[in-house]
């Protein structure tokens, strides 16, 4: 099978679980459930660290570090936002 | 050092699990905290494989990017307030769409650098790469694409929520010529872009214009239709990252991209749903068709009943059950606090209290919840609308506070109506509804609302928090 087939394989299964998890997730927690899964999309720093980190060119690496920064926003303070929501949530109940 | 090529997608498929076991622990409160502990640890594992697996040279730009973009992110994330998180979330969303764009266009620098090295064509050199071109470019056009719409978008609707701008729609004619041009143009730049990858000035132009057809896309997008934006702005800056997932044949990427953007959509979804209106006429700005309605003063005039705090004290003190119905304007007069304090004081008398929250209640899904958390109502006491219409009879009094479209009977009963068919909290039902309000004025809908008007209402005139400040004065008292 060829790489590419595979990934969409992978693409296509993830929406699966992702719709089968998501939709048990309750109003109350759409919220944290949004600031939380932003934090994830920040998943793109990955690539952004690739970019930096490559040696390439200058402007590969700058491009490279622009977006670990934009990603990095994301990725600290969506985890840390959602964490203050979720703890506000936790304190009774 | 460089990880062998199994243990590393091994470790990024860890990663990925660690993500789908976080978003499934915010199925309930209980598990929430735990289950964003997980997601982060998901990120922290994706992000050191990815420094331990490369010969990473620029530490200089690796370091100073990531302590820069982290310190940033908990400074804003500790300084927020809750009123303030949908904008933030709108401009998150923003973040994760312009970082996808920027790393795709700097892989294809990347590759166009290489070519040119090795003296091979582009398309030899991705191939070279162990990676399918074809797949390579359109993966890099998705990124750029669907990351710019997502950051010009996504900045634009902070705007309007921040209150930078007018949050009402902006309509015009010549919007609509201008969107379609760079439609076009969009298109055009993505098939010389494709044709000529080599070119990497198509890619910059391609992630220009997507800028435009951003702005383009929210401009007409009113304040009330805000949480559809965000929710749908989320799903594209998972996708962007997926489609750069597909520049880098990159698993974790893929993977966390499309579980963002499914739970984007299924949000966007349930937007929707709430305010009975289809995702077409959200995005395109179109009302429904607006009949000719009763005027305010048609059903207002000799009917509204006015009552001062120790009348409804007095209603309160003979209540066995009471919902309290928020919306959005309880947040605009922090007034959540002494709703809190009033809900604590019936229920030391024997009182049940609930609160009844429409799923568009604040300015983003959950928004409302969050900020009756905040103020410490317990979770438990949050009910779902559905939940709340069934028992409803069984009310002794509501309390409406800062809620208006979401408690107009004209979305059942008035076919004609703007809002018709749009599901609402049925307060009517209730044996007494008290609604607290600065005056008769219409809410995002613009039209008047019989509930006000209604026999068994009483209207309770004044700012949020005064009034409910005054009612628990009243009540101490009696």
């Amino acid at each position: 099978m060829e790489l590419f087939v595979l990934l969409l394989t992978i693409f296509v299964l993830a929406v699966f679980v992702g719709f089968e998890v998501i939709t048990k997730v309750p109003p109350t927690l759409h919220t944290p459930l949004m600031s939380g899964s932003n934090a994830i999309s920040g998943i793109t720093v990955v690539g952004a660290l690739i970019a930096a980190g490559s040696g390439q060119t200058t402007l590969v690496s700058i491009l490279g570090f622009i977006a670990v920064v934009f990603a990095m926003v994301n990725v600290v303070g969506g985890f840390m936002v959602t964490h203050r929501m979720l703890a506000m949530f936790r304190r009774k109940g | 050092m460089d990880l062998d090529p199994n243990l590393r997608n091994v470790l990024y498929l860890a990663a990925a699990v660690l993500f789908m076991f976080g978003i499934k622990g915010l199925t309930h409160p209980r598990t929430a905290v735990r289950g964003n502990m997980l997601g982060a640890l998901g990120m922290l594992t994706a992000i050191v494989v990815t420094l331990i697996d490369k010969q990473m040279l620029g530490w200089g730009w690796i370091i100073g990017g990531l302590a820069l973009g982290s310190g940033v992110g908990a400074y804003v994330a500790i300084k927020i307030q809750m009123t303030g998180m949908p904008q933030l979330v709108a401009l998150y969303n923003g973040f994760g769409g312009i970082a996808s764009a920027l790393v795709a266009g700097a892989v294809l620098h990347g590759w166009i650098h290489g070519a040119a090295q090795d003296s091979l064509s582009i398309f030899e050199f991705i191939g070279r790469e162990g990676q399918n071109p074809t797949q390579a470019v359109v993966a890099t056009m998705a990124s750029g694409l669907i990351g710019g719409i997502t950051f010009s978008g996504s900045v634009l609707a902070f705007a309007k929520l921040q209150q930078l701008i007018s949050g009402n729609p902006i309509t015009n004619p010549l919007l609509k010529i201008a969107n379609g041009l760079c439609t076009v143009g969009a298109i055009g730049v993505a098939i010389m872009l494709f044709m000529h990858p080599e070119q990497v000035g198509w890619y910059w132009a391609l992630v220009v214009l997507s800028l435009f057809v951003g702005v383009f896309l929210v401009l007409p997008i009113g304040g009330a239709d805000m949480p559809v934006v965000i929710t749908l702005l989320n799903s594209y800056s998972g996708i962007a990252a997926a489609a750069t997932g597909f520049v880098l044949n990159n698993t974790v990427l893929i993977i966390a991209g499309s579980l963002v953007g499914a739970s984007g959509l299924i949000l966007t979804k349930v937007m929707c749903v709430a305010m009975n209106r289809s995702l077409t006429n959200v995005l395109f700005g179109v009302m429904a068709e607006v009949g000719v309605g009763p005027s305010s003063d048609e059903i207002y005039a000799g009917k509204v009943k006015a009552a001062s705090p120790d009348e409804v004290a007095m209603l309160f003190d003979t209540a066995r059950k009471v919902l309290i119905v928020p919306g959005y304007g309880m947040a605009a007069a922090q007034a959540q606090h002494v709703v809190r304090d009033l809900a604590s004081l019936l229920e030391s008398r024997g009182v049940e209290v609930e609160y009844g929250i429409h799923p568009v209640a604040g300015r983003m899904p959950g928004h409302m919840n969050v900020l009756l958390a905040e103020a410490d109502v317990p979770y438990d006491q949050l009910k779902e609308m559905d939940e709340v219409n069934a028992t409803m009879e069984q009310v002794d009094v509501v309390l409406v506070i800062g809620a208006n479209d979401t408690v107009n009977p004209s979305a059942q009963e008035d076919p004609t109506s703007p809002i018709a068919g749009m599901p609402i909290i049925d307060v009517g039902k209730a044996r007494t509804v008290v609604v607290v309000k600065r005056s008769l004025s219409p809410g995002f809908a613009g039209i008047p609302n019989p509930l006000f008007a209604a026999n068994n209402t009483l209207m309770m005139f004044g700012d949020g928090k005064k009034a409910v400040l005054e009612l628990i004065a009243a009540l101490k008292a009696g």
